[in-house]
């Protein structure tokens, strides 16, 4: 079997000698990425603790943005960037270590889109439950009482 | 592969059999199927996190105040520094695998050998520091007091660090008094021999009270989390009120039913996400130190093809990502 590898990465713009080479290149990038994350979650600077947007006052159209928008509405910024970085360093791993960028489109396509579309909906589908479950437990006739 | 139906009339068609239109081999399709399933039931664990935390949104625990040890560093407040080194292990140990997996294809065995050993290490070291992370999480290092209604009471007192007033955290060992009338533990020698109990807290409630009563200093804590994202200190009065109407139970380090870090969810979900991930991590290391001996015999130099230190590679790396996402989601959102 033929093992040709796709040598360049962040679409082209950096481009390998060797695989052994693209390896390293991606360590050192991965690394950068947690050194970030490692020192924005110690130094938490005030400007990324909260969102980025308030929530959109009024009818159903308000109630449409605050979901499409919700990232930037109801999540610190910092934690925002955390998971996006996350998923870049996630992204990495997959294409550069597991070699999913030198596979066939179908076998990638089949692996991610599947992972990736079962995995937010499960994200949606208890998130929701749990703020919901909050808002029980919190809300102004709570019938649940923990303060003591 | 020879085939039990002796012909069909569609050889060399598309539906003819042979085709590989994938252009994977069965192996590491099926290793690739395992991810994504396995991938799901670690999605599941972090949903229920979520799911958990957002329940109880305003007192969960802050993760950089529960996470803050390093070995060998004892007593200092270092957030997130080890587990940062443990993700950089794992990382380095990733590296060391898809170079293990390349020298495969340049079928060069000393190479292959090398890298796969230094892979074994680096899965060995992140076991170790696990193990260690849990061991620090279990035996707890201020304690608090539980109240009647399930929520954490922690100690601490004011104290002016570069001009500016910070709240720092009090052992219960540094000012609770010992009153010798407490009560000795049960045991079927000195009691019914039929029944058991478990091993009394260090302190009563009542000796907390007297420490606390004895040091106008220390303030208590409570779980829930002010507007400035840090968790609320109690007035002087009000402390030792909720102390002495609402205590309960002395907590140190943790355990499944109680932790002395805020709701036991966290440390039920730490010791499940975490424990789940480690016993990937020790069930990787033993498939690659299986596979490291083969390469040594020269099974897949007689083999023609180290695709098998691929598919093992494609496990490590996909135990590499979860803790990726482990890291995020645990100990820094």
């Amino acid at each position: 079997m033929a093992h040709e590898h796709k040598l360049e990465i962040f679409r082209g713009t950096v481009k390998f000698k060797s695989n052994t080479q693209k390896i390293w290149g991606v360590l050192i990038f991965l690394t950068i990425v947690t050194a970030i994350e490692v020192v924005l979650g110690i130094y938490k600077p005030e400007s990324l603790m909260t969102p980025l947007m308030t929530p959109f006052e009024g009818g159903f159209f308000a109630t449409l943005g605050n979901i499409l928008f919700s990232p930037v509405i109801y999540m610190k910024s910092l934690n925002l960037i955390f998971i996006l970085l996350t998923i870049v360093k996630a992204y990495y791993i997959t294409w550069d270590f597991m070699h999913m960028r030198d596979e066939k489109a179908s076998l990638r396509r089949m692996v991610v889109w599947t992972a990736v579309f079962l995995i937010c909906y499960l994200i949606f589908i208890l998130l929701q439950e749990g703020g919901y479950v909050f808002e029980v437990y919190n809300g102004e006739d709570a019938l649940i009482k923990k303060d003591f | 592969m020879d085939s039990t139906v002796v012909s069909t009339g569609t050889e060399g068609k598309t539906w003819g059999g042979g085709n590989r239109p994938l252009g994977s081999s069965y192996g590491k399709l099926m290793m690739w199927f395992f991810i994504v399933s396995d991938a799901l039931t670690f999605s599941g664990f972090l949903a229920a996190y979520g799911f958990s935390r957002f329940k109880f949104i305003n007192e969960w625990p802050i993760a950089d105040e529960v996470f803050t040890h390093v070995p060998f560093l004892h007593g200092q407040e270092l957030p997130m520094i080890y587990v940062a080194f443990m993700t950089f292990i794992l990382i380095m140990s990733s590296v060391t695998m898809v170079l293990a997996v390349d020298a495969g294809h340049h079928m060069n065995k000393a190479k292959v050998t090398f890298y796969m050993f230094l892979t074994i290490i680096g899965g060995a070291i992140f076991v170790g520091s696990q193990a260690w992370e849990w061991a620090t999480f279990i035996q707890g290092d201020y304690g608090a007091v539980q109240t009647k209604g399930g929520n954490i009471l922690q100690f601490g007192e004011y104290v002016t660090v570069d001009g500016q007033e910070k709240f720092k955290r009090i052992s219960i060992d540094d000012f609770a008094v010992s009153i010798p009338d407490a009560r000795v533990e049960h045991e079927r020698k000195n009691g019914l021999w039929f029944r058991e109990e478990g091993t009394l807290p260090d302190y009563t409630v009542n000796e907390i009270y007297q420490g606390l009563a004895a040091n106008e200093n220390i303030l208590v804590r409570s779980q829930i989390i002010n507007e400035e994202g840090q968790k609320t200190v109690l007035s002087r009065e009000e402390s030792l009120r909720q102390i002495e109407k609402n205590g309960q139970l002395v907590v140190k380090g943790a355990n499944l039913q109680v932790n002395e870090y805020g709701t036991s969810l966290f440390a039920d979900f730490f010791f499940f996400i975490t424990g789940f991930h480690g016993f990937h991590v020790l069930s990787g290391v033993i498939i690659n130190i299986i596979i490291f001996f083969n390469v040594i015999l020269g099974t897949y130099e007689r083999r023609g093809s180290y695709e098998m230190v691929e598919k093992v590679g494609l496990y490590w790396h996909f135990v590499d990502l979860v803790w990726v996402f482990v890291f995020t989601f645990f100990y820094l959102v």
